[in-house]
């Protein structure tokens, strides 16, 4: 009897709409994010090669002078491409943003990963660490690390990174705090699995998602922080050109020529844009959803 | 009493009822990824003035999206109703937000299954009861919280005035219905939705809740529809019940002719899966095999036939229709009915045959 | 150590946790009670009684206040972090909430394999190699009805409700383990899909000689369920018998109460409003003294405020902690002795 009533579920009897997959596909949006991504990407790798003029040049053209069929996106108020400089500050920009934001990562969701799975005194320490470093001035931080340090690319990055670890740590013990209560946390400890392997296996894959999109927006964050360090004159010296720093050099001329900042701002924005598309596209597609119950 | 009628003592039938709610042709759509979902599918009924209607169904019946479309409560997007309900007067149908939003708490209200969701977590429950007092009624401040300490007191809540000022997380889940039940009952409702009120209570608690439905409900001379999994829960409280399946109804009778002359299978089936507390332990269950069908595209014939251990040849592409029963009141879809010849014929043929569907069943008859 | 032969005996178990300005939520209050090879326990209750407390308790998931949890003579309260660890596999858990019991982002076949992958090595069981693993995954599958071959890549979003169920069911039943503790398994199911499940653990605890510790606030899933019933009040053991006998007639105030509130599917019996509980359940946090049912009973007296009432056998097998049990005890009972009783 035992058998007969195991097999109550016959799928060759029974309707079953496990069996109905709707067609997974990639919409038009994401198609495009990919493409300016790719682009972007393929520029600044390949910035050296491409005709274009030096980036630091000055009066390489008439300054402030409008876009034209020689300078695609006009010249600054020395007379410098745009477009040259917004290719070669790509390089910079996301090498930073990138960079700082996967150190953050690192750090920051390793620590808010234990901190919300193991609770108590674990995340007393952790989570008050982080307070601590959310409440540091960050141009304190910055400063010093330059002084120690001294005035390099590696130490922006470093700054940034330091920065971004207690946002995204933050972030993600809120997350691991929620599945860390669910019961499939706790149906694996009870099947006798160590706690690397529930934090990894079980808790990051669905922390991950979130984590992502919000680390996307700090890219942005990281690029535009980037720029004011850069204006301080504690990044990457003028006149080498990041979007951070053309973002705050053209900041100045705002009321007079509005385009010097609107326009790596911009690339910035469609870049961001593009990120978050492409990251939408891709987690859609590997959609997991809770139980449509 | 204007509803006499309903009262006891009066000759029920012989005194034409006055009809609160009618249903014509109701159909009820979604619009999903994978096609179009027929949530309801063709229903229609009327609801008497201070009668009890059950609607008993399992997840994924349609019983739930019923109730919000004849509320007119579905999501603005993606839902498409079609049909005639009328309630007290009213054409629910093309009404707007603002009309209806008159007619939901003074003359419609509802009662949802999870009483945590269904109240604000940051506001008082004093003020969620005096909010809808003061909007619809337009009492004033000191009056509405009058009425809310009868109200509460009314609903069994002990210390009515220190309890306006708690916030729901303060109360108990069996509290924390009483006070929804409070707000729905504020404005005097002619009739009242119960969604499955009582799914998430403990037994203890789900008695003490069904007993003030239906003593509300007498007071106040109030329809209620009671949305349930449970026929355990409907079986003494409601007049007439609503089996639903596969977003139609499958049979409808009074209370007790249903329960005591039950022509469609399903809701023989839905009867024997409950465990009951009088037969002995390790009795087998009579569980209905498989799962309700997808909506999306519902098999062709009779919906339950899948699960049927009366299925035929016929029922699998021959689609039967609602319809009348000897007694009166009592409708029913199926070509096979149970305690009929044919369905006798139907249930051991396939016994016969070896279709037995559902092995529980074999071994208990 | 006790003298009987249980399987899973747990003896004075407590379960309390701070909530702040040193006061204490008492979820489970000494509570004692033995399990017997092959036998199915009910523990039955409302919410906030402690009784999903102490199944988790059981398992040391978190491990109790005070107590001991005997599991074929070893105390599993006293064990270390890894020899607990090596203890899991014979213990095992099914929980209510069929949905948030899986993992949304892993297939099916990870979820009932990955027990297995992990356990091979250790265990030295026949599983070692993918090819077996994978092979006991199927049959595992299959045994609780669903298709392994159509289940295994899936996720437990393409389930319905009573599916991930099976699929948990599957996951505990892989690792082959002696006890399986179902906490409320069947309560977010419908009546019709709980008919199913219910069954299928019958099916299972035949299979697989399962001894289940069956938890539910549903008096009527219980019986159908269980040999013997143990009743929960607030964190305290009221009455524990045969279920037959307890359904029958009941010895506790509480537990004829709870009888009283099931809902018939029958329109013949209205319901009747007598023997209903009245009241709220009073705050674990400061439960009343003497016996913690003396606020809502109906035969309170006295000295039920003043003496907490100690377990006691009533009639062959039952057991009542109440000064006043609606069973009389015969004279000749000796008071609580562990009873013999078999399933």
């Amino acid at each position: 009897m035992a058998e007969a009533l195991v097999a109550i579920e016959d799928p060759a009897v029974l309707p079953d709409t496990v069996g109905v997959r709707q067609p997974r596909r990639f919409t038009v949006l994401f198609w495009i994010a990919v493409v300016w991504l790719v682009l972007i990407i393929a520029l600044a790798v390949f910035a050296s090669v491409l005709p274009l003029d030096s980036p630091t040049q000055v009066f390489a053209c008439i300054p402030n002078s409008a876009p034209s069929w020689h300078h695609l996106l006009g010249c600054d108020e020395l007379g410098r491409d745009m477009l040259s400089r917004i290719v070669f500050g790509a390089r910079v920009s996301l090498e930073v943003g990138f960079t700082a934001v996967f150190i953050g990562l690192v750090f920051g969701g390793t620590a808010g990963l234990v901190a919300g799975y193991f609770g108590g005194k674990t995340d007393l320490i952790i989570s008050s660490a982080m307070n601590v470093l959310l409440a540091f001035p960050a141009l304190v931080l910055a400063l010093a690390v330059i002084a120690f340090l001294g005035q390099s690319l590696r130490n922006v990055i470093l700054i940034l990174g330091l920065l971004s670890i207690a946002p995204l740590a933050r972030l993600v013990r809120a997350s691991t705090v929620v599945y860390a209560q669910r019961e499939f946390v706790t149906a694996a400890r009870m099947m006798g699995f160590r706690s690397r392997r529930i934090l990894f296996r079980e808790v990051l894959p669905n922390v991950m998602p979130s984590t992502l999109s919000f680390a996307i927006v700090a890219v942005a964050v990281a690029i535009v922080a980037e720029g004011a360090l850069s204006f301080l004159g504690l990044s990457v010296r003028p006149p080498a050109p990041t979007w951070g720093n053309m973002i705050a050099e053209g900041s100045t001329y705002l009321s007079e020529n509005a385009w010097l900042a609107l326009c790596p701002a911009a690339v910035l924005c469609l870049t961001v844009l593009a990120l978050n598309f492409a990251g939408d596209g891709l987690r859609s597609f590997f959609d997991v959803k809770d139980s449509a119950l | 009493m204007s509803r006499g009628h309903t009262t006891a003592g009066h000759e029920y039938p012989e005194i034409p009822a006055e009809t609160l709610l009618t249903v014509e042709d109701l159909r009820t759509t979604f619009d999903t990824p994978r096609g179009k979902l027929t949530a309801v599918d063709g229903v229609s009924f009327e609801l008497e003035a201070g009668r009890t209607l059950g609607v008993v169904g399992e997840s994924g019946s349609g019983k739930t999206v019923l109730s919000r479309s004849v509320m007119r409560l579905l999501p603005k997007r993606g839902a498409t109703s079609t049909g005639r309900v009328r309630f007290n007067g009213h054409e629910m149908v093309g009404l707007t937000q603002k009309q209806l939003r008159g007619i939901w708490g003074t003359e419609l209200a509802m009662v949802f299954q999870d009483p945590m969701t269904s109240l604000n977590p940051t506001m008082r429950i004093g003020n969620q009861i005096t909010e809808s007092l003061r909007y619809h009624l337009g009492m004033s401040s000191s009056e509405a919280t009058e009425h809310a300490v009868v109200l509460l007191s009314s609903v069994g809540i002990p210390t009515p005035e220190r309890r306006l000022h708690d916030y729901p997380h303060q109360l108990s889940g069996g509290l924390r219905q009483r006070v929804t039940i409070a707000i729905a009952l504020a404005c005097g409702p002619r009739l009242l939705f119960a969604d499955e009120p009582t799914t998430a209570l403990d037994v203890t608690v789900q008695a003490q809740i069904l007993d003030l439905l239906a003593a509300q409900q007498r007071e106040r001379s109030m329809a209620m529809i009671l949305v349930t999994h449970d026929l355990g829960v409907v079986a003494g409280r409601t007049d007439d019940i609503a089996v639903m399946y596969g977003g139609k109804i499958v049979e409808q009778a009074p209370t007790k002719t249903l329960f005591a002359e039950m022509r469609m299978p399903y809701t023989e089936a839905l009867l024997g899966s409950i465990p009951r507390a009088d037969q002995p332990s390790h009795t087998p269950l009579q569980a209905i095999p498989g799962r309700p069908p997808d909506l999306v595209s519902p098999p062709p014939g009779c919906r339950f036939a899948p699960r049927c251990p009366y299925a035929q040849p016929r029922c699998r592409h021959e689609e039967p229709p609602l319809r009348e029963a000897p007694t009166k009141g009592h409708r029913f879809a199926c070509w096979f009915p149970v305690g009929t010849p044919e369905g006798r014929q139907a249930l051991e043929e396939n016994r016969v045959r070896g279709v037995a569907l559902d092995p529980a069943r074999s071994v208990t008859t | 150590m006790t003298t009987n032969d249980a399987l899973l005996s747990v003896e004075n178990l407590v379960v309390e946790y701070p909530v702040g300005r040193g006061r204490k939520v008492h979820a489970v209050s000494d509570v004692s009670f033995d399990v017997q090879a092959g036998e199915t326990l009910g523990v039955v209750g409302e919410s906030g009684c402690g009784k999903s407390t102490a199944g988790k308790a059981i398992v040391q998931l978190p491990r109790p206040t005070s107590g001991s949890v005997l599991f074929e003579g070893t105390d599993l309260v006293k064990l270390d972090g890894d020899q607990l660890r090596r203890f899991r596999p014979r213990l095992q858990m099914i929980f209510q909430d069929p949905v948030s019991s899986l993992n949304p982002r892993r297939r099916v076949e990870d979820i009932v394999g990955d027990p297995l992958s992990v356990w091979s090595a250790e265990l030295e069981s026949s599983v070692a190699s993918k090819q077996e693993r994978k092979a006991k995954v199927a049959e595992v599958l299959e045994a609780v009805g669903l298709d392994p071959v159509s289940a295994a890549g899936r996720r437990p979003h393409e389930f319905s409700g009573g599916q991930c169920q099976r699929i948990s069911i599957a996951r505990a039943l892989v690792l082959e383990p002696k006890v399986l503790i179902c906490d409320e398994p069947v309560s977010a199911l419908d009546v019709s899909i709980q008919a199913q499940i219910i069954n299928l653990l019958e099916a299972m605890k035949a299979r697989f000689s399962l001894t289940l510790v069956f938890i539910s606030h549903d008096l009527a899933v219980v019986r159908n369920i269980s040999d013997r019933v143990a009743v929960m009040y607030l964190g305290k053991l009221c009455e524990l018998a045969p279920s037959d006998v307890l359904y029958r007639t009941p010895a506790h105030p509480y537990t004829a109460a709870l009888l009283a509130s099931i809902p018939e599917p029958d329109p013949a019996i209205v319901p009747s409003t007598t023997g209903r509980l009245t009241g709220e359940l009073p705050s674990s946090i400061d439960p009343p003294s003497g016996c913690r049912f003396r606020t809502r009973c109906p035969r309170a007296e006295e000295r039920c405020a003043a003496e907490e009432p100690v377990l006691r056998e009533v009639a062959t097998g039952q057991r009542v902690a109440c000064h006043f049990p609606l069973v009389e005890a015969r004279p000749a009972a000796p008071a609580n002795v562990a009873s013999q009783q078999s399933a």
